[in-house]
């Protein structure tokens, strides 16, 4: 059974229809990249698998569990799913280590001095332990994403989420940032990635998801989707982005 | 100006009219202090129960907030010292006229704590909506809660951003106090135009009242500024340096 199963997700906002009958999976292992233009529902899709976002109709299992189901407990499921974001998004009153040492403490019960090791460990790990008691707002934007990373790895995810998690940054700071993840990719963390980078679809993605207006226009074997002729949108949207 | 008048005897009590100065300054920090406190808890609480979605919760506080913000202090305090007494059961309404030690006191403590907690909770409620989304997003997507992320995320940071704001609320509650002489507290300002009636010396005594204000105004301030330079975020745009 795959990790995330989309089935005909739809979703609304008031009569503009942003998801329109979206069905992909992601199974255990893999690293899916999602792409298409601006305002073609790449986040709230990605939203949806940790009910950041909810949707109106379809089904979404996520782990064996529904996301769209009441009974879910949500905190719980998303406890084992990491989210990086566009923003960074860490918390600024927090410094680095007590950012990732939060949830774990107050999710997963964890003892202060357990996170701790754990932290370090991270942090080292995405080369920012000489960092670990600066606050967010005295760091760079790529050693940001990297806290942010290891934040959600701290606690030990069984699948990651990144909404382009490059596009805030200045050009010289994008591969310390994408260098972390191919290295995640490479020891075979679950991943469904928002990004026009597509160097780094090239180089690790299974599949490659485009996305047109809510559509799910293209969802292909990386090799088809950079080979093989593909649909006309996804074609002008790869020329655009390869070519500037 | 001659302030000689300040360390003769008063007129009754039989201490001097510093002495009634000193106790209006008592009186003033007593009813602004304890309004502070109902203010700053109230306000907190409703300013937070204005930014859920759990209309159970919004929409009470929004209804309290407009009430409360709309209806004038002084309409507010008349209300809380003789209507109050009035419509409450009636064994408490008896007590409040006869049993309840200094009930002018504690209605306008009552009445400025009520006022400025709908004020309060306004500043609070624009402090955690001016956090952006992803904020919250990020929160919930490590698996907390939605009351963890008030207690761990949107309160510390709502809070800091408006610190500014709730100095001028709490400045605001000092000059308000002297609303309280209209049911009968001695305030500084009571105390004041009292003693102006027995000396005439009405323009000392209201030139030293002025400057106690600005004495408060000023100690205020420098709370506050200590407080906020002591949970300044390093290196965040939002609070300042
Ligand atoms: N809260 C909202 N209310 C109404 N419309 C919204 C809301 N949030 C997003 N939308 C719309 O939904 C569509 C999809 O948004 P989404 O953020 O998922 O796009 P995206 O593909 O991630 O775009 P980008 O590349 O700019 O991040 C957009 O047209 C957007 O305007
Ligand atoms: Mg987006």
């Amino acid at each position: 059974m795959a990790m995330i199963e989309f089935k005909n997700i739809s979703k609304w906002y008031g009569s503009f229809q942003v998801l329109k009958d979206c069905t992909t999976q992601v199974e255990k292992g893999e690293v899916i990249v999602v792409c298409g233009p601006s305002g073609s529902g790449k986040s709230t899709l990605i939203k949806c698998v940790n009910g950041l976002e909810p949707f109106q109709s379809g089904s979404l299992i996520v782990n064996g569990q529904s996301v769209g189901d009441k009974t879910t407990n949500l905190p719980q499921l998303r406890a084992k799913i990491g989210m990086v974001f566009q923003n960074f998004e860490l918390f600024p009153h927090m410094n680095v280590t007590a950012n990732l040492n939060l949830a774990q403490v107050k999710v997963l019960g964890r003892g202060v001095e357990e996170a701790t090791e754990k932290s370090r460990a991270l942090l080292t790990r995405v080369g920012l332990i000489d960092h670990a008691q600066k606050f967010p707002g005295q760091l760079s934007g790529g050693q940001q994403q990297r806290v942010a990373i290891a934040r959600a790895l701290a606690m030990d995810p069984i699948a990651m989420l990144f909404d382009e998690p490059t596009s805030a940054l200045d050009p010289e700071m994008i591969n310390e940032v994408l260098d972390v993840m191919v290295e995640l990719a490479q020891e075979g963390m679950t991943m469904m990635c928002v990004t026009h980078e597509m160097g780094f679809a090239r180089k690790v993605a299974h599949r490659v998801i485009f996305m047109d207006r809510g559509e799910i226009v293209e969802d292909a074997g990386k090799d088809d989707f950079f080979g093989t002729p593909r649909s006309e949108r996804a074609q002008q949207f790869l020329s655009k982005i390869l070519h500037h | 100006m001659d302030f000689g008048f300040l360390t003769q005897p008063a007129f009754s009590g039989g201490g001097t009219y510093l002495d009634w100065v000193f106790s209006g300054i008592k009186w003033t920090l007593l009813v602004s202090l304890c309004a502070w406190v109902i203010a700053f808890t109230l306000g907190s609480v409703l300013g937070v129960m204005r930014t859920t979605r759990v209309w159970w919760l919004n929409l009470p506080a929004t209804a309290y907030v407009e009430l409360f913000r709309n209806i004038p202090l002084l309409v507010q305090m008349f209300i809380w010292y003789f209507v109050v007494p009035e419509i409450v059961p009636k064994a408490l309404g008896t007590w409040m006229k006869q049993g309840m030690p200094m009930p002018e006191f504690w209605s306008a403590v009552l009445a400025l704590g009520f006022y400025t907690a709908s004020r309060v909770a306004e500043q609070v409620r624009s402090g955690i909506q001016s956090i952006p989304r992803g904020q919250t997003h990020a929160a919930l997507a490590t698996g907390l809660t939605m009351p963890q992320v008030y207690r761990h995320l949107l309160l510390p940071m709502g809070y800091r951003i408006v610190i500014p704001p709730l100095t001028s609320e709490f400045l605001t509650i000092f000059k308000n106090s002297s609303v309280a002489l209209t049911i009968g507290v001695l305030e500084l300002t009571a105390q004041a135009r009292t003693i102006s009636e027995y000396t005439f010396r009405t323009f000392e005594i209201f030139t030293l009242a002025t400057v106690v204000y600005v004495v408060i105004t000023m100690a205020v301030v420098v709370l506050m500024q200590l407080l906020e330079r002591r949970v300044r975020v390093p290196g965040y745009i939002g609070t300042g340096k």
